[in-house]
């Protein structure tokens, strides 16, 4: 890859916070850092994936709102985690979990499992597990 | 207070960490270098392996290979320490900074509140490296980053405890010792190491023929599944390839600055000319990478899978003579 043909395909994908060093050849031949703001089919392939995770964030919304999970399915999915990454995260036991991402568990959560459980979502003490935004 | 420390900026977080822990200790070496003696070219297409429910295509050795290969190549002395309470973590961190040590750390990226929201996935085996610590805000020095960073107590406990895949578990480290530096040997030993890996290992999902093996099955991709979980697993390939942190083309033009840089080193031009080649055989992944994104955007139809597939091929083809040559290469040396 040539220095000037190094990509600069701006999607906000890097919201301005960084951007990424590519390694590319000058004029004589020597390699030399660029930096680049991205690339379009990076950005496609990024996108890609966002498109599919938000697809299933809305529907474990649409699964909680019919009473068939707990939101702590919905805050689970969106956090991308699967059952044991929560499990680890919240310092509950696995089998539990389980238990608490249906709507019965749910509702037998004590006080401070509930605090667990917003440590891992990265909520306030004072926001609502139940809701859904 | 705050460590004198020189942040550049890196394409990889781990070789980045590395160069710039080695520059404090007053030893200049670039990233390509410290890419290139650590060995870090690779490929696998781990089936078996499963990310987002599709399989791994890895073009980079398991995370933490790197640093411990180059750190044994050039005799340093690293001490490694994890914890399984948080804040003992935590105190340790600082007790270093109050010694003057700049301090690396394993983190996950998903809570890394600097970084760009797209970007954050449960991954859990970015390197950082803390130079401070300033009214309780952490100074990072993060290679991918273009400056240094700041990061809150609770943030910092959270990244590296982060959970899942690789979780950290507080894993921090330091170079307590530089030894007898012999960069030449380490170069070379580096390039001994990746032919290995690339061309001479048995079975059929490392290396080339793991190239040959997903060129293969990306043939079969829109026989066995739908259009669009064909397209996903070719985005797979292509985020593993172009992933923020490669340098572009699957680390292949990293590489080539390596052999650029070792090349002139050793005063070997037959290593410059590799890594000319090397720079042909990145512009053939960056093509690979413009055909998989319109095959994404278009679900495009058979024929396009096949030539992808035919590109692989090439590309591994190319790869397998650049790997011999070297291979050659490094045996005529004398020692």
């Amino acid at each position: 890859m040539e220095k000037d043909k190094v990509p600069q395909d701006d999607e906000n994908l890097l919201e301005g916070k960084t951007r990424e060093l590519q390694y590319a050849v000058d004029e004589d031949g020597k390699y030399v850092a660029v930096k680049s703001v991205g690339w379009e089919p990076k950005n496609i392939v990024l996108q890609q994936e966002w498109e599919l995770i938000n697809e299933k964030v809305q529907h474990a919304k649409s699964l909680v709102e019919k009473d068939k999970y707990s939101p702590l399915y919905y805050h689970m999915k969106k956090g991308l985690m699967s059952s044991w990454v929560l499990a680890k995260y919240a310092e509950i036991s696995w089998f539990k979990v389980i238990r608490h991402l249906k709507p019965k568990g749910y509702s037998k959560l004590n006080d401070d499992q509930i605090r667990k459980y917003k440590y891992a979502f990265n909520m306030k003490d004072s926001d609502d597990l139940s809701k859904m935004d | 207070m705050r460590i004198e420390f020189n942040h550049k900026m890196s394409a990889h977080c781990e070789n980045g960490v590395i160069s710039n822990l080695l520059e404090f200790h007053g030893i200049k070496l670039s990233e390509a270098m410290v890419f290139g003696i650590g060995s870090g070219i690779y490929f696998s297409h781990l089936t078996m392996f499963k990310l987002n429910g599709l399989p791994v295509t890895s073009f980079r050795p398991w995370p933490g290979a790197i640093f411990r290969r180059a750190a044994k190549a050039l005799d340093l002395s690293i001490k490694r320490r994890k914890f399984r309470n948080k804040e003992k973590a935590m105190n340790a961190l600082d007790a270093n900074l109050e010694k003057g040590i700049p301090t690396g750390m394993a983190v996950g990226v998903f809570h890394l509140t600097y970084f760009p929201a797209p970007y954050r996935f449960h991954f859990n085996a970015h390197n950082i490296v803390c130079v401070g610590k300033e009214n309780g805000h952490y100074i990072i020095s993060d290679p991918t980053m273009e400056d240094f960073e700041m990061l809150s107590y609770d943030d910092l406990k959270r990244v590296r405890y982060a959970q899942g895949l690789q979780a950290p578990k507080g894993k921090m480290y330091y170079i307590t010792n530089v030894g007898n530096i012999d960069i030449n040997k380490a170069i070379i030993k580096g390039i001994k190491r990746t032919v290995l890996e690339m061309i001479k290992l048995p079975g059929p999902i490392i290396g080339t023929r793991g190239m040959r093996f997903l060129a293969r099955r990306i043939k079969k991709y829109p026989l066995k599944y739908d259009a669009r979980k064909a397209a996903r697993h070719l985005g797979q390939i292509v985020r593993m390839q172009e992933e923020i942190g490669t340098g572009g083309a699957g680390f292949r033009f990293l590489y080539a600055a390596f052999l650029q840089e070792a090349g002139e080193r050793l005063n070997l031009p037959e290593l410059s000319e590799q890594s000319k080649k090397m720079t042909a055989v990145g512009d053939m992944w960056r093509e690979f990478a413009v055909q998989a994104g319109r095959i994404v955007k278009n679900r495009n139809d058979k024929e396009s899978f096949d030539t992808i597939s035919q590109l692989l091929l090439n590309i591994a083809d190319e790869e397998e003579k650049i790997y011999k040559d070297l291979d050659r290469i490094v045996k005529g040396i004398r020692k």
